[in-house]
């Protein structure tokens, strides 16, 4: 089992966070024989522990720390303390997400030259090809065990699904299906198959769907090369005066302080947490904070243009039943500016709670027009939408001017604003996700705003050139050798695709790069 | 502590019609709200058992589900008078809201105009202020959120231990 590491012991890689990309990293290391701590700041809730009841679910694995949010979004008026909905424990949002795995296309790694330039957008090339990802797309498939890839079944289509797709059907749409997902369809990596439970969101009781808390995570402990210390918040990351990291400082599930040193240090803690963590940790050295000579720590806060429609029928749909996002239309992801906007969506059933249902239909809405479409719960579809969102410099994880939390360190204020871009984008999405649910006898349908962003990204961005962006193609930074970043905030754009995919793709080739350049003695 | 209870004894029917009010309204005695067919009552702690009817009017308003008993808004409202028995100033956010209905509302107060449309007139020129913000926050969860009310909706809640719906109608839409 996992080996406890002294906190003097500078040989090791600590993570920050242990989610998408810091579990698989760790694990990745762990199994090439290298001395991991994982410090997360949540705690470890197994998944029998798991609990089928949103607002209960929510309170037990949400990140409730204090956070402001400002900017033209509506999230900043309906949810002033809750930009983003992510998780704060052991598996990190792995625990709360849907599932939907899908690659990025190879003209989204180029936006900047197949969009050109977008005015007031902020776009650039990703220094990677999808042909330089594609054999760690497959390991991340594989690992993942995600659906319709590698010869795994597809998982059965509920309802919901059913009324996706014969409306997509009736529409023309070709590229409509039960998703690509990170779900057992059968048993698979002693792990059972999909008991369409409904609550993905609210962790999977059955571990049917991929998380690393019950996979990279206890994998990597039989290695005995990983330690993962959960209730452990990092607060600052220290380096010496040649400008190298060396230790990590964090509070401990008592409140103490604590400094573990570190080889390497590797930052996880999504796009909210992982910038906020390099503007606090700022020195004499680096007054604007860690690896941020390019001024881009924090900015192009990227969160999908996203936004759902529910539709009411005539008769029952029941909706909440089987996978929450259980299908899946492509046909709109593709880049065509024909439409009044570049980049593209896809089109992802979804399913919410009565009480989600009730605080997201429409944030704020109260009356008969509001409760007859509550009356008529029973008898919803709905879809969620996930497009590509411009990445804007103004857009970005702040340190607040005031207010600190309870360690001293200021908290995030988190600003956005749609490009005109992304509002195109969405009133398109709006109207073909109404036309696909009129076309199968919707008497209502509701264009509902964006919830709390699930999908955090770019604030650490990847770029060729050092002025442009926080980290180089292997998320190793630009200013300080030993420091990584191994998140979704690494992400140059945010492409039409639902982003753990990537960053599980990204944390595998990352961990090949840290084995190569530690056995070469470079860091 | 504010208390919700069922079949509250004790008080017959002559003798709520000695006290005052009966038929559709909600009736108030002493520190209490009862329904008039006295199923349910709630004792209100710090906040006027008459401000808790008028809070349970509103919640009605705010969303209207008209086969949904009383009881569930009472519960959902309830919050409110525990809240302000440690909270003088959401006592005072929450009086004064309420006395600010009453006057918008004229003679008779809020709860005294018949018509739904009147009450949601009024309701329509306060949305911003912190009173409206505050009792409809809380009531999108505390009214939502009531297990006992989802059947209403059609919601069957938790499914784990029924083995999930993949035995149970997943898939079993037939109109399509
Ligand atoms: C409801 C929902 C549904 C989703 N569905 C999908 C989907 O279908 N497909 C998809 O691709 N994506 C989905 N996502 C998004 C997906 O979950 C995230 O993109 C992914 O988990 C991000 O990985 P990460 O490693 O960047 O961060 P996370 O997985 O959030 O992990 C970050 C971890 O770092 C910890 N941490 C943060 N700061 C510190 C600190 N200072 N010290 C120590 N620990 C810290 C946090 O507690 C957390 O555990 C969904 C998200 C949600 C909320
Ligand atoms: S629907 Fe399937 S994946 Fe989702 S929580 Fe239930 S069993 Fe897990």
């Amino acid at each position: 089992m996992a080996a406890p590491y002294d906190l003097n012991d500078d040989s090791v890689v600590v993570i920050i966070g242990s989610g998408a990309g810091g579990g698989t990293l760790g694990n990745e290391l762990a199994q090439k024989g290298i001395d991991v701590v994982v410090l997360e700041a949540g705690a470890r809730i197994e998944y029998e522990d798991f609990i089928n009841d949103e607002w209960d679910s929510f309170a037990q694995l949400a990140w409730l720390d204090h956070r402001t949010t400002g900017g033209g979004w509506r999230v900043s008026k309906d949810f002033p303390n809750l930009p983003a909905w992510i998780v704060k424990a052991v598996g990190g949002t792995t625990t709360h997400w849907a599932g939907a795995s899908l690659r990025f296309q190879e003209h989204e790694f180029k936006a900047l030259t197949n969009y050109g330039k977008v005015e007031g957008a902020n776009l650039l090339d990703w220094p990677l090809t999808l042909a330089e990802l594609e054999p760690y797309y497959t390991k991340a498939e594989d690992k993942m065990g995600v659906t319709r890839t590698h010869g795994i079944e597809g998982l059965p289509g509920n309802n919901n699904f059913k009324i996706l797709k014969a409306g997509a059907d009736k529409l023309g749409y070709k590229e409509c299906h039960t998703g690509r997902m990170a779900i057992n369809s059968a048993e698979r990596d002693d792990r059972m198959s999909c008991q369409q439970t409904g609550f993905c969101f609210q962790g999977c009781k059955w571990g049917a769907k991929w998380s690393t808390l019950y996979t990279e995570i206890p994998k990597g402990e039989a290695t005995g090369k990983l330690e993962v210390r959960p209730n452990s918040h990092v607060i600052r990351i220290e380096h010496d005066a040649d400008g190298k990291v060396t230790n990590v400082v964090y509070a401990d599930k008592d409140g103490n302080l604590q400094s573990q040193k570190a080889r390497i240090v590797c930052v996880a803690g999504n796009s909210i947490e992982s910038p906020r963590l390099l503007l606090n940790s700022a020195s004499n050295l680096f007054p604007d904070g860690l690896a941020n000579s390019s001024g881009q720590v924090g900015k192009n806060y990227m969160r999908h243009t996203t936004g759902s429609v529910y539709a009411v029928f005539e008769k029952p749909v029941h909706f909440y039943r089987g996978t929450t996002m259980a299908g899946i239309v492509q046909d709109e992801a593709r880049h065509d500016p024909s439409r009044g906007f570049v980049g593209g969506y896809e089109l992802e059933t979804l399913a919410l709670g009565v009480p989600f249902m009730a605080a997201f239909l429409d944030p704020g809405g109260w009356g008969r027009a509001f409760t007859s479409a509550m009356d008529n719960y029973a008898n919803m579809a709905g879809l969620w939408i996930v497009g590509e969102d411009m990445p804007q410099e103004s857009n970005a994880v702040k340190l607040h001017a005031e207010l600190k939390d309870k360690y001293g360190m200021p908290i995030p204020d988190v600003w956005f604003t749609d490009h005109a871009n992304d509002v195109a984008m969405r009133n398109h999405a709006y109207r073909q996700g109404q036309a696909i649910y009129e076309a199968v006898g919707a008497t209502r349908s509701f264009p509902t705003p964006p919830y709390p962003s699930t999908h955090n990204l770019g604030t650490n961005r990847m770029s060729e050139k050092a002025s442009d962006g926080v980290v180089n193609k292997w998320g190793q930074t630009h200013d300080i050798k030993n420091l990584f970043v191994s998140d979704g905030s690494q992400f140059t754009t945010g492409a039409a695709e639902n982003p753990t995919l990537t960053i599980v793709t990204l944390a595998i080739r990352q961990a090949d790069y840290i084995a190569q350049e530690m056995a070469a003695g470079t860091i | 502590m504010t208390t919700i209870y069922e079949q509250r004894p004790g008080l017959s029917r002559r003798e709520l019609l000695k006290r005052g009010t009966i038929g559709a309204a909600l009736i108030i005695t002493g520190k209490a709200v009862i329904s008039p067919d006295r199923a349910w009552g709630m004792e209100a702690a710090a906040l006027k058992p008459e401000t808790m009817a008028t809070l349970i009017k509103l919640a009605r308003d705010i969303y209207p589900h008209d086969s949904v008993p009383d009881r569930f808004y009472a519960i959902a409202v309830k919050g409110h008078d525990t809240k302000a028995a440690g909270d003088a100033a959401h006592k005072e956010l929450i009086e004064a809201g309420v006395a600010d209905l009453d006057k918008r509302a004229g003679a008779g107060g809020y709860r005294g105009l018949g018509w739904e449309d009147d009450r949601v007139a009024i309701l329509r020129d306060i949305e911003a202020t912190p009173f409206f913000q505050a009792v409809r926050g809380d009531l999108v969860v505390s009214f939502y959120n009531q297990k006992e009310l989802w059947p209403h909706f059609g919601y069957e809640g938790e499914s784990y231990s029924k083995g999930g719906y993949i035995a149970r109608g997943f898939d079993d839409i037939e109109w399509l």
